[in-house]
């Protein structure tokens, strides 16, 4: 590489933009079309929208309401469809860290919020994902009250155990895996706590429980069930993979079998 | 200097340093098992320091509230620190203690923090590490099972626990899954996407916020016993920084209005390594974590416009000046000197990029010593960010780097308990001034967040609720009608001024403003040019802004609107605490009081206190109050990392 690319030529591009508008929930939604004629290569996706944000407001627009914060891929909080794929075209990569160098001047690109029943639309191009909160506070988490903690190193974690459970623990609960599956499922979402816990000797005392616990949220707040599809693996920007979810449904089983609990009729699992 | 004002008691128990602590938890007053429940306390943020502090008094058994701006408590700006927490285990055996962690504390600080409070965090140190591996935070591992550790950020001993680049992330899902785990048992109450915009006194004790529902935009009133602010640092008045956009001074200014003391406003920390601005949209900055530094050379060319790639320039016509200037630390200086450092060399003409404003990171020679892959083992998921932005290569091509706007030291003032000068109103985190002095240490913002949630506040709390007569209150109260009325009348005011300019455009603005005048260097004169220029950046808001108005409720520039017509108000404070303090500090660095060598230098005899502001008026000159600062145990000397 001989000169470093982000200085390079500040080409600007038109871009055409089909975004999802809609007032609140329950209200119809519709495609509206802005033509932004000066976008930079450079630009990441959100600071296009930003762009497009302030024309509007010139022009004495509502603008376009979106999920954002960190802008590091870190938070989760951004929740587009871009072109038909949760957070666009590039793999691993949240839509706030896509830049606008991975397309051509004279595209045109669509933007809608993630879509699945339990993300109900609140306006635009954002969702309402505390359902995935709902589902943590179901059984996310190791029961250890402040202050009962043994020495840190009282816990031994053999290194490949520690590096898997991180791995899992990666999951930034976009909800990505959510709005890329046909069922709408959260299982990956779900699997990834499971799994991470689960790897870790401390996760041991309610491991089956919080499998349990978590995967009845999830169908309580209507998402759907896992067919195999694997489409949550290739939307997942942290690369969480689809082995967690093996690894939960034998953590469920398990739990099931123990305490054969009422579970409602069409449970996720299969 | 006056005797320190009553109002401004640290409460800081007296006898030895290293029982200061234990004895203050034992005069604490306690509230018995039973009653807890009849209490009610308000968290307002839900980063370390509130979801730490919502579990830990969820689990004593007290009815906790918790606000976030965020649509998930998960959010929180914590979650993006990158490289690790700092604790004294000296689990390396290398010769760490509380005590060195103590003393590098204060010194990192630049002698303008409080003796007891640093050392007291350095003793929670510990038990912080231990709490947050029994809540499941995949830590790094050595090959044995224990946890591993790392030098960071110029310390000489390594006691930086870690999870990959994602330190923060993990300590706060540790900590937002204790909370959730408090929140599915029904002791606490969530309420995302909830900004808060009052805090509400009562016969002079905080017993109350008024928020707005960010999604439905109505104003929600809540009554309780003990407020905890929890929101964070207000690093967004330069706009661009690498907080996450989110973050603003909106809550401590409102309760700052209410008559909570804001503190050494202006100090801030500038990061060294940041990914430099690439252009007029830039939204925000992206840090990369000092971490890197272990394994970097930073340099630039001799020769002022040369025309070689980086990768062509040999080491003899190259200037690592960090090594150069600091032999003994080298590339691991302190931030603020790092960054200095850099602004140095840029302003001299020798920066790198398009903008002259880069410096290099040059990772080659590490991956000559240890390899591609044991970098990439490091570093994986920094490079990949640090690639997805630029385009670049870090693995070959060295990454271009600058300071920006990371951390604010100041905060609202609080006493030994984390209260602030409003009893019952409770300041944890980066919210309030309490520990990092004047310049703060890399990997310590996640132990501060962490020692106030889980192991200050909840004994110190005790010492409010147990001690005071808290009649009870009620949403419907006058004081909370009052409270909504101003802050609607606020937000309606904002609405109808149908002006010309974008709220992002005033940010921007301002931001420049501060940038230019209070950043890295800062003058006597440039200051007093940036006061009026922010009094007339205020008035025009207040003409010529523009909010679109079709929507009452969902409305995010109307949240921008909010926060920007405060951090107009706040940066001038800002300006005036680095106007009376004309010595320089830490990361606050007054052009007028350098060594020869142009190394910060302090004016013990005026400057070794905490200013602490009091608020007249909007416009109105604030009162000064200074709570002197005593050194007993590490003695203030020149800082020196040659």
């Amino acid at each position: 590489m001989s000169a470093p690319s982000h200085d390079a030529g500040s080409g600007r591009m038109r871009i055409t933009l089909k975004i999802w508008r809609q007032e609140g929930p329950n209200r119809p939604g519709k495609v509206e079309t802005h033509f932004l004629p000066d976008v930079s290569p450079h630009m990441s996706f959100l600071e296009m929208l930003d762009v497009l944000n302030e024309r509007l407001i010139a022009s004495g627009l509502d603008t376009v309401a979106f999920d954002h914060d960190c802008r590091e891929g870190i938070c989760g909080a951004c929740s587009l469809v871009i072109d038909g794929r949760a957070h666009g075209p590039e793999a691993l990569t949240t839509a706030c860290q896509l830049h606008m160098r991975h397309y051509s001047d004279g595209d045109t690109i669509h933007v809608e919020p993630f879509r699945a029943n339990a993300f109900p639309v609140l306006k635009d191009l954002m969702v309402d994902r505390s359902a995935f909160d709902r589902i943590i506070s179901a059984g996310g988490f190791v029961s250890s009250p402040t202050g009962s903690a043994p020495d840190g190193n009282a816990i031994l974690v053999p290194k490949p155990d520690a590096d898997r459970a991180m791995d899992a623990a990666a999951c930034i609960g976009c909800g990505a895996c959510a709005a890329a599956c046909p069922n709408a499922s959260a299982m990956l979402f779900v699997a990834a706590k499971v799994a991470h816990l689960a790897l870790l000797p401390q996760g041991q005392p309610e491991r089956e429980r919080r499998a349990l616990a978590m995967v009845h949220a999830m169908d309580e707040e209507g998402f759907g069930s896992c067919t195999n599809h694997f489409e949550c693996m290739a939307a997942c920007p942290k690369g969480i993979s689809v082995e967690s979810i093996a690894r939960m449904n034998r953590d469920f089983a398990l739990s099931f079998l123990k305490e054969a609990p009422d579970l409602p009729t069409g449970s996720s699992v299969g | 200097m006056s005797p320190t004002p009553p109002q401004l008691d640290s409460k800081c128990p007296s006898g030895p340093i290293s029982e200061r602590w234990d004895k203050h938890r034992f005069e604490l007053k306690l509230i018995n098992p039973a009653n807890r429940r009849k209490f009610h306390v308000l968290v307002v943020g839900t980063g370390l320091a509130g979801a730490s502090a919502a579990a830990s008094l969820a689990d004593l058994g007290y009815r906790v509230s918790v606000f976030c701006i965020q649509d998930s408590p998960r959010r929180a700006h914590s979650i993006a620190a990158q490289g690790g927490i700092n604790a004294a285990k000296n689990y390396p055996n290398d010769g760490d203690s509380v005590q060195r962690l103590f003393y590098d504390t204060v010194k990192g600080g630049d002698f303008r923090a409080r003796e007891s409070n640093v050392y007291r965090l350095a003793q929670i140190s510990n038990q912080i590490i231990d709490q947050c591996v029994a809540l499941g935070v995949p830590f790094a591992r050595e090959y044995g099972g224990g946890l591993a550790n790392r030098s960071f950020g110029g310390a000489q001993v390594s006691r930086t626990f870690y999870a990959r680049g994602q330190t923060g992330q993990q300590l706060l899902l540790g900590a937002y899954s204790a909370m959730m785990r408090q929140v599915g048992s029904g002791r606490i109450a969530l309420y995302a996407r909830r900004e808060m915009l009052d805090v509400v006194v009562i016969d002079g004790v905080a017993r109350g916020i008024v928020c707005r529902n960010l999604v439905t935009g109505a104003y929600e009133r809540s009554a309780g016993d003990a407020v905890l602010l929890c929101t964070g640092g207000y690093g967004n008045v330069f706009y661009l920084s690498t907080n996450a956009k989110a973050c603003n001074v909106t809550a401590v200014w409102r309760a700052h209005k209410r008559g909570a003391y804001f503190a050494n406003p202006c100090f801030t920390q500038i990061h060294p390594t940041c990914i430099p601005v690439s252009g007029s949209y830039q939204s925000k900055l992206t840090l990369m974590s000092e971490s890197l530094r272990n394994d970097a050379r930073v340099w630039v060319p001799k020769q002022k416009g040369e025309p070689r790639p980086p990768h062509n320039i040999p080491d003899e016509d190259r200037d690592y000046f960090l090594e150069r200037r600091y032999p003994s630390f080298g590339n691991l200086v302190p931030r603020d000197v790092a960054s200095r450092a850099a602004k140095e060399r840029c302003d001299a003409g020798f920066g790198v990029g398009t903008t002259g404003l880069a410096v290099y990171m040059d990772f080659r020679d590490a991956i000559r010593r240890d390899g591609e892959g044991a970098i990439r083992q490091k570093y994986g998921n920094l490079f990949q960010m640090y690639a997805k932005i630029t385009a670049d290569d870090p693995y070959h091509v060295p990454m271009r780097i600058y300071p920006a706007v990371h951390y604010t030291m100041g905060g609202l003032w609080v006493d030994y308990n984390l209260e602030s000068t409003v009893p019952g109103l409770f300041v944890l985190g980066e919210a309030n001034f309490s520990d990092h002095g004047a310049n703060r240490l890399g990997a310590s913002a996640l132990m501060q967040g962490l020692a106030d949630g889980f192991f200050i506040v909840p004994y110190t709390i005790g010492g409010h609720l147990a001690g005071r007569k808290l009649p009870a209150v009620s949403p419907t109260d006058k004081a909370f009608e009052d409270s909504e009325r101003s802050v609607r009348e606020r937000i309606d005011r904002i609405l109808s001024i149908g002006g010309k300019r974008t709220v992002d455009s005033f940010h921007r603005e301002l931001g420049k403003i501060m940038w230019d005048h209070c950043g890295m260097a800062r003058t006597g004169s440039g200051l007093a040019f940036a006061k009026q220029g922010i009094q007339a950046l205020r008035s025009e808001f207040w003409e010529n802004s523009r909010v679109p108005t079709s929507s009452a409720g969902l409305n995010q520039n109307l949240e921008h609107a909010g926060r920007v017509a405060d951090f107009l108000e706040f940066a001038e404070l800002m300006i005036d605490d680095a106007s009376q303090r004309s010595e320089s500090c830490g990361g606050h660095f007054r052009e007028e009081s350098q060594t020869d060598e142009g190394e910060a230098k302090r004016d013990d005899e005026r400057f070794s206190y905490v200013a602490a502001w009091q608020h007249e008026g909007v416009g109105k000159e604030s009162t000064l109050h200074r709570e002197p600062l005593a050194f007993e145990y590490v003695r203030p000397s020149q800082r020196s990392y040659k």
